[in-house]
């Protein structure tokens, strides 16, 4: 019998989906697999490839065996296909087949539908090791270092978990789509990636840490309503990447917290009281928190986009045909048909915002974002605690949903963080107050100088309350020394 | 006596300060002792059972928080939090088995070394109460150097010896198969003071001879170890601070039919000397058969080599392994086991069987595809078995 726990070593990927027994689509996968090396080579991280890095690999998907850490040069990670356990007895939980057995094969009617719903999802993971490849020359300290990698191989794996099920469920179409997500590149004038977070670059770690907050943060919430799915593969595969997943958020979290400790710890020191002085706070060579606040806005802001239209269709329809849910869809308690119901969605007006009550159906990339801001609230209000612990005057705000969108009711609207309608000069003359601008962008960095002395820390960032794995502070997250 | 009602309990927390909300231990969680609001990420103490399901799918290492009370905190304590209470200072007093330490780092280092049996460890049911922590880092106590001998022949690749330290008028009371925390004197290169190191107890709760107020040491001089080699150049009369005793689950049963399988290498031994000199000094012959499985390089680098060979076969059915003796094959502690598979799998069977597994990390990997074989031999479920052993207190590993 399949064990589907344990992971199989018996081919060249490691699976838990009985791989060695399904001869046509593990062809298929050998075909890819040296195309995606070939890839991970040229845009995976920079500089890295020969380094001995110290990461978590799953050796099972349960709870106890998806984490076994040890050193491994990331070309030779074990990039597998992992699914969660099946659950006997599935049902779809949501839409026009609610409490239908979910589907272990793609319902013809759906396929287009889920097929771009997966090449969609799977774009952006290896769009996002595109973006941080340069991260690594810079990084902050060995244990960010290491975290930046396991960051970057996991977004790898996820990429193999998409191209699987393409492999396995879409025949010719989805090889195609599968060598696609290979060929388009972050950035790329030509062939750009798919969505508009994912061609921005990533200059520096703080944007790299507000990238892992907010916009894999958005990742985390599709992925959730993709695990509510009716394909019973496409859930199993989502349910086990939200587990890694975390680990993004973690990292977000922690490094955003990490840089506000440190200033916050620097001002005290040096006697500022005021955090808007904020020549005296960078002469100290840490970030002043309102910069980080405008990094804050404009990380926020772009992730609002990823959502897409607050009232969609596409969105609907997809609900509807049980494929992509909502936000934890089964502990809701209603009619998951949504047949009747209604929602409240922020429009504009021209001059002003007003709450309109429309079709829930119609509404679930607004509800998903709504779930999203709240998610999001979350660690904003950790910082804020922190600032206040370290006795500084300060306060991180989300700014307001409409602020800075270019998709959406508030693509042509001008608002301010604080949710004023206001006109496009007066926003214009403003912006630079609410986003950073080239001079911010050029003093942070300015601090982006490599700590490779395991222990020891840059001076912007403070260190971490613990150690990843249990390990102490001067553990050597990556060796950098010995190739 | 305390009733119990005050007997201490380990309360399983998570720190809200590192915290990230993933929910990933929520998940992990097979009975649902996780829950949450917008704030905070809890476990409700009535309902976790310890099965660490939950501690290596955090990305964070926030799960991996402890506090031993008298009253849990509640959910809405909890829930309530910005950042983890402190300790509250306990009177000390007999664990109910699920404290191995007050001590984060002690605790943790337990925690590795018991992981190898999969699961939570539970302490034999019949086992007696261990005292834990009774002396800490600040308060530690002093015991004498009454003896040091090596136990494995001079010419031997190793050294390794055997201490006894006398405890004066101290009380320290211990169990056979509890550990002491050595503390070295002088600080680290950052100015910090080591961790304590753990070593198994190897003498009997009753000291070397029957009522003796002294505890042995049997420890391997480490290349370059600290501890070990401070301990080895120990000289007669030298003073040395212990902590402890560590350890509530890695105990011997004290029902007399208990059938105990010992398998060790090396200084893994050290357990087993006590729990054999246990029943020779109580049970002898009339309790339940001892089996020792134990794996050395060669006969002279085997710790208790002498004194082993003099326990009687009746009461302590020996299997000594080499795996570096001329002109012989290389035999591990699983080759043998695999030998004695017929008799191993009928002691699988057995209600009052407790096997204890002790020694070096790379031990563990052969010893548990022995048993898989075994197992599998008898027509037995080893993953399965194995879990019911340990939930049982029946099955222990203690490697390092």
């Amino acid at each position: 019998m399949l064990n589907t726990n344990d992971v199989s070593y018996d081919t060249q990927i490691p699976n838990n989906v009985g791989l060695s027994g399904d001869r046509r689509v593990l062809k298929a996968l050998e075909r890819w697999h040296p195309g995606y090396i070939d890839w991970w080579k040229k845009l995976g991280p920079e500089g890295f490839q020969d380094r001995q890095v110290y990461l978590r690999t799953a050796v099972s998907v349960d709870p106890k065996g998806w984490a076994r850490f040890d050193y491994v040069k990331m070309p030779e990670y074990r990039w597998g296909i992992l699914l969660a356990p099946q659950v006997e007895g599935r049902t779809i939980p949501f839409g026009q087949h609610y409490g239908e057995p979910a589907w272990q094969e793609v319902p013809g009617e759906y396929r287009a539908m889920l097929r771009r719903l997966i090449v969609i999802q799977g774009d952006t993971e290896p769009a996002s090791v595109e973006q941080q490849r340069h991260l690594g020359a810079t990084a902050p300290s060995l244990y960010d270092l290491r975290n930046l990698f396991q960051v970057n191989v996991e977004e790898g794996r996820h990429l193999w978990a998409m191209v699987y099920l393409l492999h396995k469920y879409f025949g010719a179409d989805g090889r195609e789509e599968a060598d696609g997500l290979l060929k388009r590149r972050s950035g790329s004038a030509e062939a750009p990636r798919m969505l508009g977070a994912f061609n921005e670059a990533t200059p520096d770690w703080l944007s790299f840490f507000m990238f892992t907050y907010f916009t894999d943060r958005d990742g985390k919430m599709q992925l959730e309503s993709l695990a509510q799915s009716g394909f019973d593969p496409l859930s199993r595969t989502c349910r086990f990447m939200l587990t890694e997943e975390a680990h993004h958020m973690f990292v977000g979290e922690t490094g955003v917290g990490r840089t506000i400790q440190r200033t916050c710890e620097a001002m005290k020191e040096a006697g500022i009281e005021d955090p808007n002085e904020i020549g005296k706070v960078r002469a100290l060579g840490v970030i002043d928190l309102p910069t980080i606040q405008k990094k804050l806005n404009l990380h926020f802001s772009l992730s609002l986009d990823l959502f897409g239209a607050e009232v969609s269709t596409n969105a609907a329809n997809a609900f509807n045909a049980g494929i992509k849910g909502r936000y934890q869809e089964t502990k809701i308690d209603d009619d998951h048909r949504l047949t009747e119901a209604t929602y409240p969605v922020a429009q504009f007006l021209g001059d002003r915002i007003e709450v309109a009550e429309v079709p829930a159906l119609s509404a679930i990339n607004m509800r998903l974002r709504d779930d999203y801001i709240r998610d999001a609230a979350g660690g904003v209000k950790r910082w804020n605690t922190l600032i206040k612990k370290l006795g500084v005057e300060f306060e991180m705000t989300l700014p307001h949903e409409g602020f800075n969108r270019r998709i959406g009711a508030f693509a042509e609207a001008h608002v301010t963080p604080a949710g004023e309608v206001v006109s496009a000069d007066a926003w214009n003359a403003r912006r630079d107050d609410w986003l950073p601008d080239a001079a911010d962008g050029e003093f942070i960095q300015s601090l982006m100088k490599p700590e490779t002395e395991p222990g020891k820390y840059a001076g912007w960032i403070a260190p971490p309350k613990i150690g990843i794995d249990n390990k102490p502070g001067d553990f050597e997250y990556v060796k950098l020394a010995d190739a | 006596m305390t009733d119990a009602t005050t007997v201490p309990i380990k309360q399983h927390l998570i720190d809200p300060e590192i915290c990230i909300r993933c929910h990933s231990c929520e998940e992990a969680c097979p009975i649902d002792a996780i829950t949450h609001d917008e704030n905070n990420v809890v476990v409700d103490a009535e309902i976790c059972n310890f099965c660490m399901n939950c501690i290596a799918p955090c990305p964070t290492g926030s799960i991996d928080n402890w506090r031993v009370v008298t009253t849990p905190y509640s959910l809405e304590e909890q829930l309530s939090w910005m950042e983890l209470p402190e300790q509250e200072d306990l009177a000390v007093g007999a664990s109910n088995g699920s404290i191995e330490a007050l001590e984060d780092e002690v605790e943790r280092l337990l925690a590795e070394a018991h992981k190898g049996a999969g699961g939570h460890a539970r302490a034999p049911e019949t086992a007696a109460k261990p005292t834990v922590n009774l002396y800490s880092r600040e308060t530690p106590a002093i015991a004498t150097v009454q003896g040091s001998y090596r136990l494995t022949a001079e010419d031997a690749d190793s050294e390794v010896r055997h201490i006894i330290l006398d405890l004066g008028r101290t009380v320290f009371p211990v169990l056979e198969g509890q550990s002491v925390g050595v503390l070295l004197p002088g600080s680290t290169e950052a100015g910090q003071p080591h961790l304590p190191r753990l070593y198994s107890i190897s003498s009997p709760r009753d000291g070397e001879r029957p009522n003796t107020n002294n505890l042995s040491l049997t420890v391997k001089r480490e290349p370059g170890g600290l501890c070990s080699n401070y301990l080895c150049d120990l000289q007669k009369g030298d003073q040395v601070a212990l902590t402890g005793p560590f350890g509530s689950t890695f105990l011997m049963p004290n029902d007399p039919a208990a059938r105990i399988v010992m398998i060790c290498t090396g200084t893994g031994s050290a357990p087993f000397r006590a729990f054999t000199m246990r029943r020779q000094r109580t049970l002898g012959e009339q309790g339940g058969p001892l089996t020792l499985f134990f794996g050395a390089r060669s006969p002279e680098a085997l710790p208790y080599f002498g004194p082993l060979k003099k326990v009687p076969e009746t009461m302590l059915a020996k299997h000594l392994v080499f795996s570096r003796v001329e002109g012989q094959p290389k035999r591990y502690v699983q080759d043998c086991m695999l030998e004695q598979a017929e008799s191993l799998a009928e002691t699988l069977r057995d209600p009052h069987t407790h096997i204890y597994v002790c020694g070096l990390k790379a031990m563990e990997q052969g010893v548990e595809q022995a048993f898989e074989r075994i197992a599998a031999g008898a027509g037995l479920d080893w993953p399965d078995l194995k879990a019911r052993l340990r939930d049982g207190g029946r099955y222990h590993v203690e490697t390092y």
